[in-house]
């Protein structure tokens, strides 16, 4: 049996919950290094207890923001307001948050009890009680195991939990998580990501959780703040996000879109054949037009005379992922694996939109 | 035939015992590496034959028989003592002392300023490009008075001739941790400077911290030409200059010398050796 397949969240042992999470404002933050803007404005308010995911791009300025609000970089410009208080100029060692880092940041040198008792010791706890919450809460992570084991002794995914345990321990008022999972195996990575979200969901904690892994963001958050540039895209729910993604941006970086050029008429354009609301505000000045559309906005019917021919076909489990070459553009669309047997490469096929609106962009140049 | 998974097979103990056993294609006289026995004799023989010469000049009599005797004459000898008390004193106030400077400055370099490393290492070599006898005349020259008829001008002096190993020693050591994380982790958990280094990077750090002292420990007892010009008799001019000593004595005393530091190099590498397979 893996090592990192332990006791569930949901058997695991009762531990207090730590203080109510405190609300987070980071306001209009700016940072730069040398002539590179990592922040350039940007701003995001966390509500207490929230789990709010940083996704983006590599260099959107997403761990920058994390950092700041850490203690481990200090912005140009802004605030940082935490339970209300602007927190900018406290050092990190006293800003009473705990952090989950990238890499392996355990203390090699002490015993994973010890690690996790390491906060708790600066904090002047006695031996007997420390001890015992250091046991109580490699318990939760589902460690009770491993708690004289030392850091080269336990697995990636192992050395994690203990790193989130010793997080925990001081009772954070801001739980920060640095791409905790990227260095794990696809397997770990998703029994951890439910142990965490179940943890933080039981210590309702407020947590910023930075990822580039738009599904991680997406099956964890509350709310999801799109990055890119130094600001933030769009801030909404994982459904929001997906279904109405509010700029050409965050419609491709979350979630797969393909590009069509459309015609427009009045509020709507004319997709396939079939007239479609434009979501939001369609660009003004635009000499043309392009919708962005999810795979699953579009049907696929086979038709002899059709305009569209398959060049694509995946199979991705319970639905098959088709592309379709459509009047110079390439369209994907997902459909069931158990009628996927009619489609086959070089078919001839009519598309159809089936989304009540669609978020409209210019047209990209030709390259 | 039924096919064989890569997984299979490797669990499969037979497999493994074959695997790894082989076959020997050729004798053994054939496959015992001459050239790197030759090499290492010829190198332990570059060592030993002088040692074991200065040991038999040591110690055996004229009749021919060895004797321990002259290691009791050792602490009889007029001024050994206070030099090896002098040596002993200087040795632990330089470790003391460049250990503190070096340690929160190379942390300190390691995390703020890794590009200052390249000058650092230029800066930390100077000691050995620059002749001892053009230290001391520099030192003396600027030093005050009060501290000239202090010995620990010396240990002073001897921080700066230890730079080179101890950088070198604490780099290799800071370079084999992730710093950068570790003081993160410490400092998100509420920890000031002086815990993180205290609690969380010396224990990381044991080896090279070891390995800078016995190399500082080392050459403040070999050091002569600085100590010898500023006129103190650490161990290395007692051997040299006590009028009443006996050669033989001297002997053993250089060689004893020797042999503590190879004592205690072992020590450090056994104590290496240990710490990497814990880590592994």
């Amino acid at each position: 049996m893996s090592m990192d397949t332990q006791t569930p969240p949901s058997t695991m042992a009762h531990v207090s919950s730590p203080k109510t999470g405190a609300p987070v404002v980071l306001e209009n933050l700016t940072r730069r290094f040398g002539t590179t803007k990592a922040l350039d404005g940007f701003t995001l308010r966390i509500e207490p207890g929230e789990f709010v995911a940083l996704l983006g791009p590599s260099g959107c300025g997403k761990t920058t923001a994390l950092r700041v609000l850490a203690g481990f970089e200090r912005p140009d410009i802004g605030k940082v307001l935490v339970d209300g208080l602007d927190v900018v100029h406290v050092p990190a060692q006293k800003r009473d948050m705990g952090m989950v880092f990238q890499s392996y940041s355990l203390f090699p040198n002490m015993s994973a009890r010890d690690n996790v008792a390491f906060g708790l010791q600066l904090r002047h706890q006695r031996s007997t009680p420390r001890r015992a919450r250091a046991d109580e809460l490699l318990e939760l992570v589902g460690l009770s195991e491993h708690t004289n084991k030392y850091p080269h002794q336990l697995s990636g995914g192992q050395q994690q939990r203990v790193a989130l345990a010793r997080a925990l321990a001081i009772e954070p008022r801001v739980l920060l998580l640095d791409e905790p999972l990227s260095a794990l195996d696809a397997k770990v990575r998703a029994e951890l990501r439910d142990q965490i979200r179940a943890l933080q969901q039981r210590l309702m904690i407020t947590t910023v959780f930075v990822t580039h892994d738009q599904e991680e963001a997406l099956s964890m958050a509350d709310r999801v703040c799109v990055m890119s540039r130094g600001r933030a895209e769009q801030i909404a729910t994982p459904a929001e996000l997906y279904s109405k993604p509010s700029t050409e941006f965050v419609a491709q970086f979350v979630g797969i879109s393909s590009r069509v050029a459309v015609v427009r008429t009045g509020d709507s354009v004319a997709l396939f054949g079939r007239d479609v609301k434009i979501r939001g505000e369609a660009p003004e000045g635009a000499e043309s037009l392009d919708a962005l559309l999810r795979p699953e906005d579009v049907d696929v019917v086979v038709a002899p005379t059709g305009l569209g021919i398959i060049t694509h076909k995946s199979f991705l489990g319970a639905t098959t992922r088709l592309e379709v070459g459509i009047g110079g553009a390439a369209v994907k669309a997902d459909i069931l694996s158990s009628g996927a047997e009619v489609f086959e490469l070089g078919t001839r096929v009519d598309l159809v939109a089936n989304a009540r609106d669609v978020l409209v962009t210019a047209s990209r140049p030709a390259t | 035939m039924a096919s064989l998974v890569l997984g299979d097979a490797i669990e499969h103990d037979e497999f493994m015992d074959d695997y790894s056993r082989g076959t020997p294609s050729r004798p053994w006289f054939f496959r015992v590496h001459w050239g790197r026995g030759i090499a290492l004799v010829l190198a332990a023989a570059y060592f030993i034959v002088p040692f074991y010469a200065a040991m038999q000049f040591s110690l055996q009599n004229v009749d021919g028989h060895f004797s321990l005797q002259p290691l009791t004459q050792i602490a009889q000898q007029p001024g050994f003592l206070s030099a090896l008390w002098l040596s002993t004193q200087l040795a632990i106030a330089t470790m003391a002392i460049v250990l503190i400077l070096m340690v929160p400055t190379m942390i300190y370099v390691h995390l703020r300023m890794p590009r200052f490393r390249r000058v650092m290492e230029v800066i930390t070599i100077l000691p050995i490009v620059i002749p001892p006898i053009v230290l001391i005349v520099g030192v003396d020259g600027v030093t005050p008075l009060w501290l000239k008829s202090s010995q620990y001008l010396l240990a002073l002096v001897y921080v700066v001739l230890a730079m080179p190993y101890v950088y070198r020693s604490l780099d290799a050591g800071l370079g084999a941790l992730d710093l950068k994380t570790l003081v993160e982790a410490a400092r998100s958990l509420g920890s000031g400077w002086v815990s993180i280094i205290w609690r969380v990077l010396v224990p990381n750090l044991r080896s090279a911290l070891l390995s800078a002292s016995v190399l500082t420990l080392a050459l403040v007892f070999g050091e002569f030409t600085i100590a010898s010009l500023d006129g103190w008799t650490t161990i290395p001019v007692w051997i040299y200059s006590a009028p009443t000593n006996s050669p033989r004595v001297n002997t053993l005393v250089a060689m004893l010398a020797l042999l503590a530091t190879c004592a205690v190099l072992m020590l450090i590498v056994s104590f290496d050796r240990k710490s990497h397979s814990r880590r592994n």
